[in-house]
């Protein structure tokens, strides 16, 4: 506490010397708050642990003047919450930086979160659902030396887990990025049509983890990123390519463990778009690109230094969503993904009074096309790849149709087709470990009663022969504007092959909004799977009983 | 300490509920760096709605205000700044989403959720109303179908 009372402190003090407008700082914040109690339900395998509750709290506090900024994050694991990483415990400080910008120069210390990109080379980031926290705990400047230039260089450990208080991996990451904006450095070429952007970043690790005395292991792994963004009119194209060297982790597929093959990726995107229309086509490159700051075993989120954009739509409708989601494999994956976009005009034939979107998207990964070498006794590279050249072997496949039309003034409508092919022998998520073909369909209506009533309605349904079978959903939701709302669903595995797993997953919801302040408590069951944010994913325990959250800011 | 703590603390109270838009930069989607401290609408009001490709009640809530955004301009002047926390994964999709969807707001990117921490954003939609002096004087962190009159109430109110 003291620690804490002394750092408000001297920030406090030392801004009071720099005030030059002598206006207040501004203090700010949020919380977030879940906690859950948990029931046995051996129907549905939850087990009950022996705490009964558990808990995961977050407090940030932020405090700024003029150009200067700092907070603190305040964090409860107690105890962690069912199926959220064990790492995580206790309560405690987890996040603390100051900073302070002027005359183009900015300067972090503490913990900060960056991304160079599209975030392939380096991203630090919190995805606090999935419990992904890497946060850079150092020292980071940026610089603007000139209009259209923007540089940053930053050094620091990672954060890794949390035992009453942050604790940093043992690897020391040094990152640099520089950013060029041609019609921001060049005044006369605002008046050009063509607009350009060039970057590039330089990342490298020094780590000495080392798990085996087998093999010499390198103790600093650097990686190189060259990146552009153009655009003329209505089209516009990035790149991005991502060179990695030898970085060994072990692995139990004998053919990726401890390889010394360099790791390369590239994301390219080409997009037209105008009013009621739009295209975007996307292609992925990635091999061996597994990147982080340590090179001994840790949890699948633990230490990543990389991101590893998925290239599929995420998907929110619930078995879309959450039975067979897909992440980005790192060992390596070619990708393609389309996008088409289009609104019939409204006070059409088709198009009906309001107009009508739909939205359609395609998205493959295959595995790469690999041709073993056998030098796993000299220089272990295991393997040779080809740009773009990918296998027959279909690691996902996503085709879906989104199509949203007002009614009237009252009725909205959203249907929605999906058709996943999900290689689970390679991705390993849903354990049944067999490829899995599934179809859903989705039919959703809001009715808005009056000014403050309105009603939805979600009906699912998923048919496959794979895995557990079919699945039905359904959804009604009340809400009241502005304060309350009211929800109660149910899924069900209707086509279970074993009769005594066709089961109900019943949950009723309510919330209390006011403002900033959000109330929620929620009662049923929730079934073993995986949850997905941006394209990342985590397995999730069965669990059933009460959750009570609560989210505020001010 | 006890007094250094209390005097501390009224310092500290005494500064809050005054607020002012963070000093971060961030791009648009035509790549241009923009800085929200340094946004101005001409001591107008402006609406920052935090949104993502991927959430549904955000897109309701943004393609509803749209209807009515052109009167809502003409009478009170606002503008309104739609930040997407779209990631890497999905930022691509947003510039191809408005156009189709021809919204005429203001959109920036905040990949790396840079904006969304300094605004203390916990999820999205996070909906905030900033009067003409840069100070939030609403904000509402869910959409359910007729919140954006409350929004436009309190609209018309600080327009006045």
């Amino acid at each position: 506490m003291k620690k804490i009372i002394l750092f408000f402190l001297v920030f406090n003090l030392s801004t009071d010397f720099f005030s030059q407008d002598g206006a207040p700082g501004v203090i700010s914040g949020n919380i977030q708050a879940i906690g859950q109690y948990y029931q046995e339900d051996t129907l549905i395998s939850a087990a009950l642990p022996e705490h009964l509750y558990g808990f995961n709290g977050f407090a940030n506090v932020n405090f700024q003047k003029g150009d200067f900024r700092a907070g603190i994050r305040y964090e409860s694991y107690l105890n962690t919450l069912e199926g959220y990483p064990t790492s995580f415990n206790g309560t405690g400080l987890g996040y603390r930086y100051m900073s302070w910008t002027g005359d183009g120069v900015g300067v972090t210390i503490g913990n900060f979160y960056d991304q160079f990109g599209s975030g392939m080379i380096f991203r630090a980031y919190e995805e606090r659902q999935l419990g992904i926290d890497n946060s850079m705990d150092g020292i980071r400047l940026t610089y603007e030396p000139k209009n259209g230039i923007y540089l940053k260089g930053m050094i620091g450990k990672q954060r890794f887990s949390f035992q009453d208080k942050l604790i940093n991996g043992n690897g020391i990451i040094r990152a640099f990025d520089g950013e060029l904006n041609l019609n921001e450095l060049l005044d006369s070429s605002n008046s050009w049509k063509l607009k350009a952007t060039l970057g590039g970043s330089f990342v490298s690790k020094f780590n000495t983890d080392n798990n085996t005395t087998l093999f010499n292991m390198p103790k600093n792994v650097g990686a190189t990123c060259l990146r552009m963004n153009l655009r003329y009119h209505k089209i516009r194209f990035s790149g991005e390519y991502v060179h990695k060297i030898n970085d060994p982790y072990p692995d139990q597929n004998e053919n990726f463990n401890y390889i010394y093959k360099n790791g390369e990726g590239i994301l390219l995107n080409l997009g037209y778009s105008t009013k009621g229309f739009a295209i975007d086509f996307s292609a992925k490159h990635m091999d061996n690109m597994l990147w982080r700051s340590t090179n001994v075993n840790v949890g699948p989120t633990d230490l990543l230094i990389g991101y590893l954009p998925a290239l599929t739509k995420q998907h929110t409708y619930n078995l879309a969503a959450t039975l067979y989601p897909y992440a980005t494999n790192f060992y390596g994956e070619i990708a393609y993904q389309l996008d088409v976009l289009y609104k019939i005009p409204k006070k059409t034939v088709l198009g009906g009074r309001y107009g009508t979107s739909i939205a359609v998207n395609f998205a493959t990964a295959h595995a790469p096309e690999r041709k073993f070498i056998s030098d796993m006794s000299t220089s272990r590279n295991s393997y040779t790849t080809s740009i773009f050249a990918k296998s027959d072997s279909v690691l996902f496949q996503d085709f879906n149709i989104e199509i949203k039309r007002k009614i009237n003034k009252k009725l909205k409508l959203n249907l929605n087709y999906f058709n996943f092919i999900f290689n689970d022998d390679a991705v390993k998520v849903a354990g049944y470990y067999k490829m899995i073909y599934a179809q859903i369909a989705v039919l959703d209506l809001t009715y808005k009663i009056n000014r403050y009533h309105s009603l939805r309605f979600e009906t699912q349904a998923m048919w496959t022969d794979n895995d557990k079978g079919d699945w039905l959903f359904g959804q009604i939701e009340y809400t009241f504007s502005p304060h309350w709302y009211v929800a109660i669903l149910d899924q069900y595995n209707s086509g279970n092959s074993d009769l005594n797993k066709r089961i109900h997953y019943g949950l009723i919801s309510g919330g209390y909004i006011n403002g900033s302040h959000r109330f929620s408590l929620q009662y049923g069951k929730q079934r073993a799977g995986v949850f997905c944010v941006g394209g990342v994913c985590r397995t999730v325990p069965a669990s059933n009983g009460l959750t009570f959250s609560f989210t505020s800011s001010f | 300490m006890n007094k250094i703590f209390l005097s501390l603390s009224l310092s500290l109270i005494i500064s809050i509920g005054y607020s002012q838009l963070p000093n971060i930069n961030l791009k648009d989607v035509n790549g241009v760096t923009k800085n929200l401290s340094k946004f101005s609408n001409n001591g107008n009001p402006i609406i920052i709605s935090f949104w993502a490709t991927w959430c549904k009640p955000c897109k309701a809530e943004l393609n509803t205000i749209a209807e009515e955004y052109d009167d809502w301009t003409d009478e009170t002047g606002v503008k309104l700044i739609a930040v997407s926390i779209d990631d890497a994964r999905s930022s691509t999709r947003v510039e191809p989403y408005i156009n189709a969807q021809g919204w005429e707001y203001l959109v920036l990117l905040d990949p790396n959720g840079d904006l969304k921490r300094a605004m203390n954003v916990n999820n999205v939609p996070h909906t905030f109303l900033v009067d003409g002096n840069g100070k939030i004087v609403w904000d509402h962190n869910n959409y359910s179908p007729g919140d954006e009159e409350e929004l436009y109430e309190e609209l018309v109110k600080i327009s006045k």
